[in-house]
């Protein structure tokens, strides 16, 4: 008789046998997306080999970089002018060719504007039922996910036979870039150009600050800021630290920056180590993309602002004599 | 001209702060103020500003849910479409019922009433889960344009401005189309009152899934919804020297 505990190693390495994931890389055919390796990481709590995709016009720095990456078994490369712009009506197809060669149990991508687009138009034609913006892995069927701007925490466990999801980045510390030795091998080829929609062009904000998501401080400001200009002082005190620069919606709304900079329920998750918000009032919406930040700094005269229930040090002051002060002393 | 059919959905109104229930089922929503998801009115907007640009010919609001999903269909026919269809989801099926649900009846509806242009929200504030537009498009093999923040129409088709991390792209798609709306497509106008009068009197149709052929059997459990864990009361400091002294403290600076 096997004791109850050999019993469940044997299940469990059983089911690992069964286990494989694709998880689908993000780059921009010059590198890597970071965020990619918060992905791979997700993947490794559920378990089995991990296989990553790479599709675009060029594969090989985010295909190279990939192979090193600890955890990864296997890089499949799918270097086409189909995936100009990464369209998800050529990248699904690629997705499922891939799916019906390899029979992977789960199809992970990081919860970012390209993971969004593409992983609920892949399990549709799957028919299963995707999972979006993961924040814990259970087991391999179990996951959480937060619903009503992170107000409320669902465990859900899938009874669908693939399970495909998107990953919220920050609730997974990335794996390491090196000490892996991944084998890169062709992706199934096919003729995945689609007539239904072209990539036409990209405007990208330009900063040379670093990336929202992934950065370890961030400054963020909000309608107190007055103007587009004022800002200014924000960009001041985010160099002393190294900052990237965010915005509550009323921010981008009254038109001081770019909407890409938004944090919130329907911008941009962030979990810095420090977040410093400055002339915020911290209505729910906002407060869904940033309430994981390990401190919270809050500037703002109205003393009853709800951003104060949050903050872990809270001034009480004008921020445009607090923030240039502040700057000033660090 | 083409027809555009356009998803409403009846959420807990986003001022509310929701509650969990204490058995852990689910959040509170008996008694609490529901109006339309935010994206979704936005939705309907660019739908009307379509037919008053004499792009579309009519627009069709749909929504799934228990029979109060018929107060947003009445709130879309308010703002300008021209006619409703309910399609009924109520008690358990409904807590269930998930965007692979509904982008089937949608895909189903868009190729019953001949629509070439879906749109809905970029995602429903309360299950958060950015899915619906993506799916339809899939079910129907249509392009998909998600998080719209312009839409033109072109001989061809449509070009679109997203949002996306980095800033926007544009994409170009034949019709039809599925679409979803991000916050800065619009701003979205008000019903008025005598508009609010006239909508009662406009059609507005009631199915069930099963009239339209979809399978509705749930694909997740719902082991439990909880609270967010609850963070540190934190402290007000008296001036700027003190804040950068617990920076210091905390090691960031």
């Amino acid at each position: 008789m096997f004791s109850s505990n050999a019993r469940n190693l044997i299940r469990s390495s059983l089911i690992n046998r069964c286990k494989s994931t694709l998880v689908v890389a993000e780059h921009n055919n010059e590198a890597l997306n970071p965020i990619t390796l918060n992905t791979i990481s997700a993947a490794k709590k559920i378990g089995g080999d991990v296989t990553v995709l790479v599709a675009g016009t060029k594969c090989g720095p985010a295909s190279e970089a990939l192979t090193k990456v600890e955890g990864v078994a296997k890089v499949l490369v799918a270097e086409n002018a189909a995936f100009k712009g990464f369209t998800p009506e050529s990248i699904t197809p690629l997705v499922l060719a891939a799916q019906s060669q390899f029979k992977f149990t789960h199809i992970l991508a990081a919860a970012t504007a390209f993971g969004k687009n593409v992983l609920p138009r892949v399990a549709s034609k799957l028919d299963v039922s995707p999972i979006s913006e993961i924040i814990d892995v259970k087991s391999e069927d179990t996951f959480v996910r937060t619903i009503y701007a992170g107000n409320a925490i669902l465990t859900l466990r899938s009874t669908d036979p693939v399970k495909v999801i998107t990953v919220r980045g920050t609730n997974f510390a990335p794996v390491a870039a090196t000490g892996g030795s991944g084998a890169i091998e062709q992706a199934p080829t096919g003729d995945y150009a689609s007539q239904l929609s072209e990539f036409v062009s990209q405007e990208l904000t330009k900063s040379d600050r670093p990336e929202l998501t992934g950065a370890k401080v961030i400054v963020s400001g909000g309608r107190g800021l007055k103007s587009g200009d004022n800002f200014k002082l924000l960009y001041d005190l985010a160099d002393k630290f190294g900052a990237a620069v965010g915005a509550s919606r009323a921010a981008v709304d009254a038109g001081y920056v770019p909407n890409d900079l938004q944090i919130g329920q329907t911008g941009k998750i962030v979990a810095p180590q420090l977040y410093i918000a400055v002339g915020i009032s911290g209505a729910i919406q906002h407060l869904a993309g940033m309430k994981d930040s390990k401190t919270i700094v809050a500037i703002n005269k109205d003393a009853e602002a709800p951003i104060f229930q949050v903050a872990d040090i809270g001034l009480v002051a004008d921020l445009f004599k607090a923030v240039p002060e502040l700057t000033g002393k660090l | 001209m083409s027809r555009v059919l356009v998803g409403v959905k009846r959420v807990v109104d986003y001022a509310v702060k929701v509650r969990v229930k204490p058995d852990k089922t689910g959040v509170v929503t008996e008694g609490v103020k529901h109006s339309m998801n935010p994206f979704d009115e936005i939705a309907v907007e660019e739908a009307i500003k379509l037919k008053e640009k004499k792009i579309a010919s009519e627009i069709i609001a749909v929504s799934v849910g228990p029979t109060q999903s018929q107060e947003v269909i009445r709130t879309a026919l308010a703002m300008g479409a021209d006619r409703g269809v309910h399609v009924e989801v109520s008690g358990k099926d409904y807590d269930l019922l998930q965007p692979i649900h509904i982008s089937k009846i949608l895909a189903k509806l868009a190729l019953d009433e001949k629509a070439d242009l879906i749109i809905v929200g970029k995602q429903a504030i309360d299950d958060d889960s950015n899915q619906t537009a993506q799916m339809t498009a899939a079910v129907l093999d249509w392009p998909q344009g998600t998080f719209c923040n312009k839409v033109e129409k072109t001989d061809a088709g449509l070009n679109i401005t997203r949002e996306i991390d980095g800033g926007l792209e544009t994409i170009k798609t034949k019709i039809p189309a599925v679409l979803s709306a991000d916050l800065r497509l619009n701003t979205p106008r008000y019903a008025t009152l005598p508009n609010i009068m006239k909508a009662k009197k406009k059609p507005l149709k009631k199915v069930t899934p099963k009239d339209l052929g979809v399978d509705t059997t749930p694909r997740i459990e719902v082991l439990s919804v909880e609270e967010p864990p609850v963070r540190q009361a934190g402290a007000l400091v008296p001036d700027v020297d003190a804040l950068v002294g617990k920076l210091k403290e905390g090691g960031h600076v």
